[in-house]
């Protein structure tokens, strides 16, 4: 049996109830969003142990803990936090395809890291300038994420224009995730988001960045089908299941238990 | 590369140090002898024997690689923890031995030797770390056994460090100490959740509980009388308590912690000597002990390959920053970009 | 040096406003701005400070022990700058 069919395999769905007097197209925008940190904070997670310095260790850690706060606070307006992240099928994921993507090598990682934070900040920030369901949180990681921002930048300044390898490596891992951030401004119903604007925005700071590291901004599509992808609709890339199959097994083989 | 002014130790006798130097090398002994008699702190750019010296680069720097291999079997279960206050708190934890980590090698360098160097060390063997963390993981329960346990006995042996006579280790194992009280607090209380759980928690959580106990008295290292390094470690305060005794703390504090926990340590003669004042326990078997030093514990290979591997592979990551730090960096040292 | 390593740094952290910055420890970074972060990562994770400085640990000049008594022991004997050295008939205020 491999790693992917356990997930599938073993374990109830639970649709966790919606909380209570919640505006519901709210509800489902706090399960995108704290779907997508939980996601990226398992990634980083991954990272415990490898990190390509020691301070580094620390860094990347900082920030998984960060998202993995956010998505505690998000997926408990849904719902059971644990109920929600161990005992829903890979179909119900709501997080953007490009925090699911693997690792990779570090420049990969500070790719993801660079798309993702900079659309967080920014979304964040709409968020806490408003007085919608999830102003609060955002005020709070608004902070968090500009700091994730600030790291993913100043590593793509480093790696953009260190050495011939550092460079090659940047770019690929910029290249190779392109394609998966046209998703991340589809619109997120209950909002009330200008995602034009966020785009517009978000273009403008990746590119910024992204030119004064030395780096070519791809040229290449970032929506279309099977290319932005699915993810706020439940349809994920393949090496998904493996990491649910991963983070959810323990708790699946117990079912009920208290932790 | 140059440690600095500030930090580098003084151990070189004068340069050209000659018969009449004998007396200003006796005054400097004395000196040193005096401060560590007399509870005082030795500080970097004091004069310290060679002895002493090498003696606490090699202690630090074993702690500091302890730190950093031991990161690995507890993330081993980072992406596997079965709640999300759980992977909260193991990445919090497994985070801290990093830092600690960085801490003492911080304070090795203050010994003129430069982490690179050490690092080296531990990748081609020439520098120990812990033997604990040659065990494997192989539960959830062991997460928390680690914590209980392992932690338990690194706090023992870790608190009498805060007076080491050398004052950089001693302001590290302060940071340290007072970071690590929540590590083995996590760990009893992961225990506690699992012995009163499930009946297949529980049976995990005794299992864990049996794998750990006896590797975590061997923390302890050699009896005292089959301890190299102890008494001359002890005569310059580097070392305060000696091993057995240490031995004997820990197994007097936990013995009774496993009772609230309802679980049981795998050592029929683990019993209460009314007359001593403390518990009594079985015999370790020392031979697994040297034999996991020696390099046969079940994950001696990989634990070194995968910290091997994890510098090898960032390599290119470090050369990068550096070379960007060359091409932008002002005289000052402040990147331009 | 090898091209892959960093320089050592020292660092200062202010703990709350109103205290001077003390030194808390040092860390490798490759440059100043990477210093800083990676003193707020491993500093101030625990809410430690509110503020940080960090220096090239070659940038700072310290005291030599050897000059110790020079140094400091003239200070010794001029208690006079001491405000308990001088006497004043009680009962008077505001001194």
């Amino acid at each position: 049996m491999t790693a992917t069919d356990t997930a599938g395999a073993t374990g109830t769905v639970a649709t966790a109830a919606p909380a209570p007097a919640a505006d519901p197209a709210a509800t489902a925008a706090a399960l995108a969003l704290g779907d997508d940190a939980l996601v990226l904070a398992q990634r980083l997670g991954e990272w415990a142990g490898n990190a390509p310095v020691l301070e580094e260790e620390v860094a990347l850690a900082n920030i998984a803990l960060d998202l993995l706060g956010q998505a505690r606070v998000l997926l408990s307006l849904v719902g059971d936090e644990d109920e929600l992240a161990f005992l829903r099928e890979e179909r119900d994921f709501r997080n953007v395809q490009l925090v699911e993507q693997p690792n990779g090598d570090f420049a990969h990682t500070i790719a993801r890291q660079l798309y993702f934070s900079t659309y967080q900040r920014l979304l964040y920030a709409a968020l806490a300038s408003g007085d919608g369901p999830l102003t609060g949180l955002a005020a709070k990681a608004v902070k968090e994420v500009a700091y994730h921002q600030d790291h993913a930048e100043h590593w793509t300044l480093r790696l953009g224009d260190g050495t011939e390898e550092s460079h090659r490596r940047m770019q690929a891992g910029c290249d190779a995730l392109w394609r998966y951030t046209g998703e991340l401004f589809q619109p997120l119903d209950g909002l009330g988001l200008d995602t034009a604007a966020l785009e517009a925005a978000w273009l403008d700071s990746v590119t910024t960045v992204l030119t004064r590291a030395g780096l070519t901004v791809p040229d290449a599509p970032r929506t279309g089908a099977w290319r932005a992808g699915a993810g706020r609709q439940g349809l994920h890339t393949e090496s998904f299941g493996r990491m649910l199959a991963e983070m959810q097994h323990l708790h699946r083989s117990h079912p009920g238990a208290a932790w | 590369m140059t440690a600095g002014t500030a930090g580098t130790a003084v151990t070189a006798q004068a340069p050209g140090a000659h018969a009449a130097d004998a007396a200003a090398q006796a005054a400097r002994e004395a000196v040193f002898d005096a401060a560590v008699a007399a509870d005082e702190r030795i500080e970097p750019r004091d004069w310290m024997p060679e002895a002493y010296r090498a003696s606490l680069v090699r202690q630090i720097a074993q702690h500091a690689h302890s730190e950093i291999i031991g990161m690995q079997p507890e993330a081993n279960w980072i992406t596997r923890a079965p709640s999300l206050r759980r992977k909260a708190i193991l990445m919090a934890k497994v985070q801290d031995e990093a830092g600690h980590g960085l801490y003492l090698y911080s304070a090795a360098e203050t010994l003129g030797v430069s982490r690179d160097e050490l690092l080296d060390k531990l990748h081609t063997g020439r520098q120990k770390y812990s033997s604990i963390f040659n065990y494997p993981t192989l539960t959830w329960a062991d997460v928390g056994a680690i914590g209980w346990l392992v932690d338990g006995a690194a706090i023992t042996n870790q608190v009498p460090l805060c007076r080491c006579s050398y004052g950089p280790y001693a302001r590290a194992m302060v940071r340290v100490c007072k970071e690590e009280s929540f590590h083995q607090r996590q760990g009893y209380e992961a225990l506690l959740a699992l012995s009163r759980g499930t009946e297949a928690q529980h049976a995990m959580a005794q299992d864990a509980v049996d794998r750990w106990w006896w590797p975590s008295l061997m923390m302890f290292g050699p009896p005292d009388d089959e301890s190299t390094h102890t008494a001359q470690a002890m005569a310059w305060k580097i070392k305060r308590h000696s091993n057995d005794e240490l031995r004997q703390r820990f197994v007097d504090i936990a013995a009774p912690q496993a009772e609230t926990l309802g679980l049981t340590l795998p050592d029929p003669d683990l019993k209460w000597n009314e007359e001593r004042g403390h518990y009594d326990f079985g015999p370790i078997d020392w031979a697994e002990f040297w034999d996991v030093l020696k390099g046969n514990g079940p994950c001696n290979d990989q634990r070194i390959n995968q910290r091997r591997r994890a510098h090898e592979d960032g390599a290119w990551v470090r050369e990068a920053a550096a070379a960007y730090a060359r091409k932008h960096t002002g005289q000052h040292g402040e990147a331009q970009a | 040096m090898s091209s892959d390593t960093w320089p050592l740094w020292e660092v200062f952290v202010r703990s709350r406003r109103g205290l001077s910055h003390t030194h808390a420890g040092s860390l490798h970074a490759p440059d100043a701005e990477m210093a800083l972060r990676n003193a707020r990562d491993l500093y101030t994770r625990r809410m430690e400070g509110v503020s940080l400085w960090v220096v090239p640990s070659a940038s700072i000049t310290a005291s030599s022990p050897d000059e110790k008594d020079p140094f400091f022991e003239p200070a010794a004997d001029k208690p006079y700058r001491h405000p308990t050295f001088y006497e004043i008939p009680e009962g008077v205020k505001h001194l």
